[in-house]
C-alpha cells in the first residue's frame, strides 16, 4: 500500500473514515484555523452541497441557513394539487443533515458582507465564512403582470413554491363547481421547472376528469413552445381530450399581461377572460439573497464558472440550482442536485488547495400525465472545453411511441426517483 | 481520537483503497455522484422500482451499462471483445427507459470506474412487504430452478450473476417481464429454466419468487 498523504485522504473523502483521517493528518486544521462554509438555502442544491462538503472533509465547519423549518419539495407537488398525494409526503425536515454534523440554522439570510466574509440573518446573527454557497432558488417577480402582487397570489395562487400555496390551489380546485374554468398561466423562459406548468395541467385535468368532468382548463402561455411539448400534447389528447385548451403567446400577443384578482379576470392584449380557479405562474429571477449579495447580473440570474459554480462576480462565493445561470442545464431539482455535488467538490478542493476533478452532470426529470402515464427527459453533460456551456453528451425524451408498459414504469421510476433524491438531500 | 482508533481508521481506509480499482478516486466519486440521486446512497436504492447497485459484481455492472450504451448487439459484442477489461463481461442486450438514454454519456473507462465503485459497496437488503405463503412457494421454486446459478438464495455476486436476495421486488418483476417478453437477453440455461417455471406454475411463479427474494433481509 502506498503511503497516504493528506491529499489522498481528501480525494477519498466520502465517508467518516476518510474524513476522520483528514483531521488527523492535518493537525493545523484541528488546532484552530477551522475552515468555514456557509450554505444559504436548504433545497435541492443547498442541502446537497452542505452534506457533500461535510462528507468530503469533516474538518470543515458547515452551516446551512434556511428560512423554513420544514421544506416542501416542488417536485411531486403537482400530484398534491391533483389530489393523488397528500402534502405531508412532500414535507421534509433537517434532522438528517444535523446528524452529519451540519449546523442547521432556521433563519432568513438577509445580507452578505464580502469584506468581512459574513452572512447576516433576520435574527440578527452573523456567520463567518471562508466560502459561501448560495442556493436560494427563485424569487417570483410580482407586478410584472399588472395587478399580480403578493395579495393577489392569495386569490390566484402561483403554487410555484411548494407549501401553503400548493394547498391553497388544491383547496380551490376542490371547492370549484363542475363546469368551471381553470386558467393556468405559465411564464416565459427561463423559469423553475420548465415542464412543471404542463405536468400541472395534466394533474388538474386528472382531478377534473374524475370529479368535475364538465370543467375546462385554459392554459394561456407566455411562450409559443414548451418543454416536452410533443409528449404532453400527445398525453393531453390520449387522456384529456377536449378538456385542455393551450393558447400560445402568438395568439394573445404574449400571454397574460394583467389580472384583476377581485373579479377573477385575467387579461391579454386582446381579451379579458374570467376563470373560476386561476393559477398565475409569474416570471422569476434568482432568489432574493443572490441580489442582496450582488452576484446577479442584468438577466436577474447568477453568472458562474460552469465547472465549479463559483460566482463570476465574487470570488469564494458559489451559486447553484435555479438561481445560477447554468448554461445548458434546465432549472430542475436533479440539475441542482448535480450542481450541488460539483460545487461541494470544488469548495473542498479549493479549501484544501487541491486540484478540482473534471465535473460530470446529470439531469433526470419525470412528469406525471396520469397515474399510469409518465414521461421523462434525461441527459448527461460535460463541461465544454472553453467552459462556455454545460454540453449535453447523451440523453433524450421518452420516445413518442413508448408502450403503455413503459409509460407505466416511468411513473414508478418517478416515485422511486423521488424516494432516492429526497434521501440524498435530507438523510 | 486515540492512536488505536487512528490505526483502525487507517486500516479501514487501506482496505477501501485495496478494493477500489480506480486510479483516480476523485474522478470516480464525481461520476458516481451523478448516479446516486436515483440509485441511492452508495447504490443502495430506497425506491422500489429502481435497483440497488451496491455489491453487484463489476462484470455484471459493466455488462449492464455497456448493453444500455451499445444498443446494437454487434457493436456491443465488438466493444466487449476488443477490451481485455471486459474479458469476463457477457453481452446481453437490455431493455431500458432511462438508462438507455443516459449510458452513452459515459466513456467505457468511466463505466469501469462506476462499476468498480458500486461493486465495492455493501448491499443493504431493505425491509419489503411480502406474503409469507407466496415467499414459501418462491423458496421452493428458487431451490429447484435458480439456486444452481444464483447461489446462497441469490446472495452471491462474485459469479457475475444478478443478486436476487433483497433486490427490490418491483424491479425484479420488471426484469422478469423483460426476459420473458424477449426484451432482455439471458444465458441459454436461464432461458430454459424460465420456461420451465412458466410451464409448471405460469407467471405466478415469478410473483412467488419476488416475494421470496423480498423476504430475505440478511
Amino acid at each position: 500500500m502506498k503511503k497516504l498523504n493528506r491529499r489522498d485522504f481528501i480525494k477519498y473523502g466520502s465517508g467518516t473514515v476518510a474524513a476522520g483521517a483528514v483531521t488527523l493528518g492535518a493537525p493545523n486544521i484541528a488546532l484552530g484555523s477551522t475552515k468555514k462554509v456557509v450554505v444559504v438555502g436548504g433545497g435541492a442544491g443547498g442541502a446537497i452541497a452542505a452534506k457533500y462538503i461535510k462528507r468530503a472533509d469533516s474538518s470543515i465547519d458547515v452551516t446551512l441557513i434556511e428560512t423554513n423549518k420544514e421544506y416542501y419539495t416542488c417536485f411531486m407537488s403537482n400530484e398534491v394539487i391533483g389530489g393523488d398525494r397528500d402534502i405531508s409526503t412532500i414535507r421534509h425536515g433537517y434532522d438528517g443533515l444535523k446528524k452529519h454534523g451540519i449546523n442547521v440554522v432556521i433563519a432568513k439570510a438577509t445580507g452578505v458582507d464580502h469584506d468581512t466574509k459574513k452572512v447576516v440573518t433576520d435574527a440578527g446573527d452573523s456567520f463567518a465564512f471562508d466560502r459561501l454557497v448560495l442556493s436560494p432558488g427563485v424569487s417570483l417577480k410580482y407586478n410584472v403582470i399588472e395587478g399580480y402582487d403578493e395579495a393577489a397570489a392569495e386569490i390566484m395562487p402561483h403554487a410555484w413554491k411548494a407549501g401553503p400555496q400548493t394547498s391553497l390551489l388544491r383547496k380551490q380546485l376542490v371547492e370549484m363547481k363542475d363546469g368551471g374554468t381553470v386558467i393556468i398561466a405559465p411564464p416565459g423562459n427561463p423559469f423553475r421547472c420548465p415542464p412543471g406548468p404542463y405536468e400541472r395541467t395534466c394533474q388538474v385535468a386528472h382531478y377534473l376528469k374524475h370529479n368535475k368532468p364538465k370543467s375546462k382548463i385554459l392554459v394561456i402561455d407566455a411562450k409559443d413552445k414548451f418543454s416536452k411539448q410533443g409528449l404532453f400534447t400527445q398525453g393531453w389528447k390520449a387522456r384529456y381530450e377536449g378538456m385542455i385548451d393551450w393558447v400560445p403567446a402568438a395568439d394573445t400577443g404574449g400571454g397574460v399581461t394583467s389580472v384583476n384578482a377581485a373579479e377573477m379576470v385575467v387579461s391579454t392584449d386582446f381579451d379579458d377572460i374570467q376563470g373560476d380557479v386561476i393559477n398565475i405562474i409569474p416570471p422569476q429571477h434568482a432568489g432574493h439573497i443572490a441580489h442582496v449579495a450582488g452576484v446577479t447580473d442584468d438577466s436577474g440570474w447568477c453568472p458562474v464558472d460552469l465547472g465549479t459554480f463559483e460566482s463570476k462576480m465574487h470570488a469564494g462565493v458559489y451559486v447553484i440550482g435555479d438561481a445560477s445561470a447554468a448554461k445548458g442545464m434546465p432549472k430542475s431539482a436533479y440539475a441542482a442536485n448535480s450542481q450541488g455535488k460539483i460545487c461541494a467538490t470544488a469548495v473542498v478542493a479549493s479549501l484544501n488547495d487541491i486540484e478540482m476533478t473534471d465535473p460530470s452532470y446529470v439531469n433526470t426529470c419525470y412528469s406525471l400525465i396520469a397515474p399510469d402515464y409518465g414521461i421523462s427527459v434525461a441527459a448527461v453533460y460535460r463541461l465544454a472545453e472553453d467552459r462556455s456551456k454545460i454540453a449535453k453528451v447523451a440523453g433524450g425524451l421518452t420516445p413518442s411511441d413508448a408502450s403503455q408498459e413503459a409509460l407505466q414504469r416511468e411513473v414508478q421510476y418517478a416515485y422511486s426517483w423521488y424516494d432516492n433524491i429526497v434521501a440524498d438531500m435530507f438523510s | 481520537m486515540t492512536i488505536k482508533a487512528t490505526a483502525t481508521a487507517l486500516l479501514c481506509l487501506a482496505s477501501l483503497m485495496g478494493t477500489t480499482a480506480s486510479a483516480d478516486p476523485a474522478r470516480q466519486l464525481m461520476l458516481v455522484n451523478t448516479c446516486v440521486a436515483c440509485h441511492g446512497d452508495n447504490g443502495n436504492s430506497v425506491g422500489p422500482a429502481i435497483p440497488t447497485l451496491a455489491g453487484l459484481s463489476p462484470n455484471y455492472l459493466m455488462g449492464a451499462m455497456l448493453a444500455y450504451k451499445y444498443s446494437d448487439a454487434d457493436e456491443l459484442e465488438t466493444v466487449i471483445d476488443a477490451d481485455p477489461a471486459f474479458e469476463d463481461v457477457e453481452a446481453f442486450s437490455r431493455y431500458g427507459t432511462i438508462m438507455n438514454r443516459l449510458a452513452s454519456g459515459y466513456t467505457d473507462e468511466e463505466i469501469k470506474m462506476i462499476a468498480a465503485y458500486f461493486s465495492d459497496q455493501e448491499m443493504h437488503r431493505p425491509e419489503q412487504d411480502f406474503d409469507s405463503a407466496q415467499a414459501k412457494q418462491g423458496k421452493k421454486l428458487h431451490a429447484k430452478y435458480c439456486e444452481k446459478c444464483h447461489e446462497d438464495e441469490g446472495r452471491v455476486a462474485e459469479d457475475d450473476t444478478g443478486v436476487l436476495a433483497g433486490q427490490w421486488a418491483p424491479y425484479f418483476l420488471y426484469s422478469m417481464a423483460d426476459f420473458v417478453n424477449g426484451d432482455r437477453d439471458m444465458p441459454k440455461k436461464m432461458k430454459i429454466k424460465l420456461q420451465e417455471i412458466q410451464d409448471s406454475v405460469g407467471h405466478a411463479g415469478f410473483e412467488q419468487l419476488a416475494h421470496y427474494y423480498a423476504s430475505i433481509t440478511d
